[in-house]
């Protein structure tokens, strides 16, 4: 357990149970943050520490003793004597099947993706024991936005995570970032759907492109392969801007 | 070896044959391989006929065309073990990212837009093309998936060693889409 030294006197600390052994954490933590600092694994793709909480992903759903529904770690905080199971056979189900539907809903080729080796996505997949999907592929042809000096949009490995609309509003302060459309329409959007290279309001900051997931937000003149993300700033950031 | 060889059988669809290469990158552990695995029939050998019952089938590429399909389902029925073996057998990979295209605009492209001399599109002695490209297991039932490209050695390498040791493999355990 790390030190809850930084605990206000105002917050309670709530015992717990995850995976069968006992754990004391701040009564407004959540389940995920919880169980980060106590290294038990939890797959997540929409969280991120230093972020707001969006709890789209859905892989970050545990199961409760006593409820039947399943609850997002990221977005649930702890409550004195839950008991919570971050791992049955149940769980494992339901995260491949989200991995594989992302898979499937637009064209991830990982082979010719400039983020191949580097991508949450990719490795969830392996975690999560995704070695083919299951349904058919959608194979819709999605828009690349290249138009910014800097960087490159591919519409065909967004996951709409929404992490990169959060960190330009959240950190950045900019709020270039936005989703547009509902199903299998929606997508990220620069300034009101204009192209990227225009936008009147993006800093060229490139956080965006650093907290993506996937080969979605990249940086131009990357080939295969070559798109390593640095998402170190994003903690240290949060924190300054918290503590002001 | 008194034990009877593991029969193995091979083929490559719609892929551009690195899933073999890789193969034959398992370099001296062919040696150790071959002592209980046979390969009856591959492109990595003379045979020609696909034997009656074989133990493994492997096959390498996505379903494309006619000739592909017709591969697919000979594999199926008589193999006892059906692998997918790299990521165009696995999710389709390179040749299906033509789908969101019409095939007439994707023949086109290849064989007129794009050609000075005597363009045309090739009819004669080639298998008719799909629409959609499929993963292996669009078209028939795939047993063990090993994705990569091209999957590494080590992985086929460890596949096929559980498969000797009689165990069930965990391609997950050793490669990825994309590795």
């Amino acid at each position: 357990m790390p030190p809850l030294a930084a605990t206000p006197a105002s917050v309670r600390v709530v015992t717990l149970n995850i995976d069968g052994k006992d754990y004391s954490a701040r009564a407004d933590e959540t389940i995920i943050e919880v169980c980060r600092e106590n290294k038990i694994p939890i797959p997540s793709l929409c969280y991120l520490d230093g972020l707001s909480i969006w709890a789209g992903c859905r892989l970050c759903l545990v199961e409760m003793a006593g409820q039947s529904r399943l609850f997002a770690a990221c977005s649930t905080q702890v409550t004195e004597g839950m008991t919570v199971s971050t791992n049955t056979e149940r769980l494992q189900r339901y995260r491949r099947t989200i991995v594989e539907l992302l898979f499937a809903e637009r064209s991830h080729v990982c082979s010719v993706c400039v983020s191949n080796g580097h991508c949450e996505l990719q490795f969830m997949a392996q975690k999560c024991g995704v070695d083919h999907v299951r349904v058919p592929y959608r194979q819709v042809r999605n828009q690349v936005d290249s138009s910014h000096e800097a960087f490159r949009l591919d519409h065909n490995r967004c996951i709409l995570c929404t992490r990169c609309v959060r960190v330009c509003d959240e950190i950045e302060g900019a709020h270039t970032w936005d989703v547009m459309g509902r199903g299998s329409d929606c997508q990220v959007i620069t300034d009101l759907a204009r192209p990227w290279g225009e936008s009147d309001t993006c800093t060229g900051c490139g956080k965006c492109v650093q907290v993506c997931p996937t080969g979605a937000l990249v940086k131009q003149g990357t080939s295969a392969g070559e798109m390593v993300k640095d998402k170190h700033f994003l903690p240290i950031l949060a924190r300054r801007r918290h503590a002001q | 070896m008194s034990d009877p060889k593991i029969t193995v059988a091979t083929a490559w669809l719609d892929g551009c044959s690195g899933c073999h290469m890789s193969f034959l990158d398992m370099d001296e552990r062919l040696v150790d391989l071959v002592q209980k695995l046979d390969i009856v029939y591959s492109p990595l050998v003379d045979t020609k006929v696909l034997p009656e019952q074989v133990d493994v089938g492997i096959l390498e590429g996505a379903i494309s065309s006619e000739d592909d399909l017709h591969h697919a389902k000979e594999f199926r029925k008589h193999c006892k073990l059906l692998l997918s073996l790299g990521d165009c057998a696995v999710t389709g990979n390179v040749p299906a990212m033509r789908n969101p295209f019409k095939l007439e605009a994707v023949l086109n492209r290849a064989y007129l837009e794009t050609v000075d001399v005597q363009p045309q599109i090739p009819t004669v002695g080639v298998p008719a093309l799909f629409r959609q490209v499929r993963p292996i297991h669009g078209v028939v039932e795939v047993d063990v998936f090993i994705p990569g490209c091209p999957p590494h050695a080590d992985a086929i390498f460890y596949v096929l060693n559980e498969l000797i040791e009689g165990r069930t493999p965990d391609p997950s355990r050793v490669t990825r889409f994309g590795a």
